[in-house]
């Protein structure tokens, strides 16, 4: 099947101590700033991966492409994604300014009317902006059904239609939904038995979390094409719908005493410093 | 957290996209599949056979080959990767070192196409494991004078005798590429495991790169088909030109041991209190550390630029003897010093620094020694051979 895999790339957040706010308050500043995959993109590449090879013969069995709407750095991210065996990749230029969910959604869209994907897979939120909603907006404007939070992925009738495993307060939920359609996926759709297409035998042992880009993988991306075009070339309305009024870092932890000499000097300190009796 | 690198010049600016990214894979494997087992084997004297399929995978055995199933990397790609490697172990890295440097090497640029196609696929697969034979137990810097024997057979091939030693992988390849003269010039042969003549012994009692396997080549009539001999080269040429392959990616691979040593001394001095602060926060502590980062920065530059030339066809083997002497020397006192900050825990399997440290000690004697290497440097801008 033809799935479309969007990507973000977002400051490393096993770095975000390096963040930083502008001193006016009107943004984040990127200066210094170590950029990785969003870890959901990252786990719905793997999943989109999964579900179009036959992994024990290592046959292909569909098209997976690649989208990313940022500036020029986020070739970089699109980048490994060919590399992780994605065939090819969109990038749509724009500046992470001038982007929130609803613009995202509309660009996507648009990539989506062009290539005509059976299945959009993507993360379920941005770990930068922590929104989770690109996802449903896009299942809105396209008039497909979505499937969020997924954290098994069965394909069924064939490949047109999914059985996803939702977690939920209550346990699993699993509903089935007709593509084309919207899937989003949760950390646990890397588990090692979490995507099942038909193909792959059901006792091939995945391994836990998304896979490597091999040396030869990323050989190979070195080729696949990445199709740049600018966002105002898309037809798109690119009014943002969210404004941002201030970002601030959160408070500096003050440092608290380590060590009490007794119990009662511990209550005494939850009560007073902690506030939590 | 996960390891971040150390970088206090700036100097991935000068990395490709592609780079960046093959050194982003390297590391998340080595994280994930050496860092937590290798002390455990390091301990054992075991080296993680079920790794083998894992570096085929992820494209380390010849990565930096064409054809044939290897990955074809740029020369400053391979080095990252080397240094990820033996930022995980010293000995891990020589295995992929052999593999890749000491035996796929020859084999591509000097072997027929019967024996390329015979071994080079399967090697970067990892289903077919190799070693070098040149060292012998009297010949060490000196392989000029190996004793090790060819003679050919009358109706063809060719029978060998003599005896290798501190041949990493020695007990558990499949196949040898072993160094012998015949007529008195130094050729190379392909010694498939299970010839009849040729046994192999393991070393044991090391204390040093003891996840990696050393042993003895011993072969005693060892009767060789026509179609062992590689025909691509003769003389000392053969050997010193894989030479250079290991030794390229023995100085990258230092930095990398360094690297672990350096953050591991960073890391403990920040949170060791002694006297009421943390041990970075005293001058003494800070030198050594200063030292450190100093030195890794410059063997980092060096490194690079051994690689651009090699890229660019310009490297000499005496610039690769300056970077591997260089880089090893100052990996092996990084890592002294790292353990004497760390103080008793230093002795530790806890820590990585105690199993550098005594790797390292392999290191800079093994692929020519420090001192061979000065002599080569020596000679280079002297003009003067001290050594022959």
């Amino acid at each position: 099947m033809k799935i479309l895999v969007p990507v973000k790339r977002v400051a490393d957040p096993e770095n975000a101590n390096k963040v930083k706010v502008a001193p006016d308050g009107s943004r984040v500043t990127t200066d210094g700033l170590e950029w990785k995959i969003n870890p959901f993109d990252e786990y719905a590449v793997e999943a989109a991966l999964r579900l179009n090879e036959n992994a024990k013969s290592a046959e292909r069995l569909g098209e997976t492409i690649v989208a990313s709407i940022g500036g020029k750095d986020a070739a970089q991210t699109l980048r490994q994604t060919l590399a992780m065996g994605a065939d090819r990749a969109v990038h749509i230029l724009a500046e992470d300014d001038a982007l929130d969910s609803f613009v995202v959604a509309r660009a996507l869209k648009a990539i989506v009317d062009k290539e005509q994907p059976d299945v959009v897979v993507m993360g379920k939120q941005a770990v930068d902006g922590d929104s989770n909603t690109a996802g449903q907006i896009l299942g809105e404007l396209l008039g497909w059904p979505v499937a969020s939070f997924a954290a098994s992925i069965e394909t069924s009738d064939g490949g047109k239609s999914f059985i996803v495993g939702r977690e939920v307060d209550t346990g699993v939920l699993k509903v089935k939904i007709t593509a084309p359609c919207v899937i989003t996926v949760d950390l646990r759709i890397v588990a090692p038995g979490s995507v099942k297409n038909g193909a792959t035998p059901a006792e091939h042992a995945y391994g836990e979390g998304a896979r490597y880009a091999s040396l030869k993988g990323i050989m190979a991306a070195k080729k696949k094409p990445i199709d740049e075009q600018p966002l105002a070339g898309l037809g798109v309305d690119v009014t943002t719908t969210t404004k941002y009024t201030k970002f601030e870092l959160p408070p500096a932890r003050k440092g608290g005493a380590k060590f009490v000499a007794d119990v009662n000097e511990l209550v005494a300190l939850l009560k007073s410093e902690a506030k939590v009796l | 957290m996960a390891f971040q690198g150390v970088d206090f010049y700036g100097i991935d600016d000068l990395l490709t996209d592609e780079e960046k990214l093959v050194r982003a894979s390297v590391r998340r494997f080595v994280e994930a599949k050496i860092v937590p087992i290798i002390g455990k084997h390091y301990q054992e004297g075991s080296f993680p056979l079920e790794l083998i399929p894992e570096f085929a995978e992820l494209g380390l055995l010849g990565a930096s080959l064409t054809g044939y199933g290897c990955a074809g990397m740029g020369a400053v790609a391979y080095g990252l990767a080397t240094q990820e490697l033996e930022r995980g172990d010293s000995g891990i890295r020589s295995f992929c070192s052999v593999q890749s440097g000491l035996v796929m090497y020859p084999i591509w640029a000097f072997g027929s196409e019967a024996q390329k196609e015979r071994y080079l696929p399967g090697m970067a697969g990892g289903t077919i494991i190799g070693c070098f034979g040149l060292t012998e137990p009297d010949f060490g810097s000196n392989p000029t004078g190996m004793l090790t024997r060819a003679e050919r057979i009358s109706g063809g091939g060719y029978r060998l005798n003599g005896t290798k030693r501190w041949i990493t992988n020695a007990t558990i390849s499949d196949v040898c590429v072993v160094w012998a003269k015949l007529d008195g010039v130094v050729h190379g042969f392909l010694v498939p495991k299970g010839t009849p003549g040729l046994t192999t012994r393991k070393i044991e009692d090391k204390f040093s790169l003891r996840a990696s396997v050393t042993g003895e080549l011993i072969l005693e009539d060892c009767e060789l088909p026509e179609d062992a001999i590689l025909p691509g080269v003769k003389g000392m040429k053969g050997p010193l030109s894989c030479l250079s392959q290991a030794r390229y990616g023995i100085a990258w691979g230092a930095v990398g041991a360094a690297m672990s040593c350096y953050e591991t001394a960073l890391d403990y001095a920040g949170s060791r209190l002694q006297f009421g602060r943390p041990l970075s926060g005293f001058q003494l502590v800070q030198a050594k550390l200063v030292e450190m980062v100093s030195e890794i920065t410059k063997a980092q530059l060096l490194a690079l630029q051994m690689g651009r030339l090699k890229e660019a066809g310009k490297l000499r083997p005496a610039q690769i003897s300056l970077a591997k002497r260089n880089n090893v020397k100052i990996a092996l006192d990084i890592a002294r010093v790292a353990r004497d900050i760390l103080g008793a825990n230093g002795i530790m399997f806890e820590y990585p620094v105690g199993r550098h440290m005594m790797n390292l000690e392999s290191v800079i004697t093994y692929e020519g020694t420090h001192d061979i290497h000065t002599l080569i440097v020596g000679q280079d801008i002297t003009g003067q051979a001290a050594f022959e």
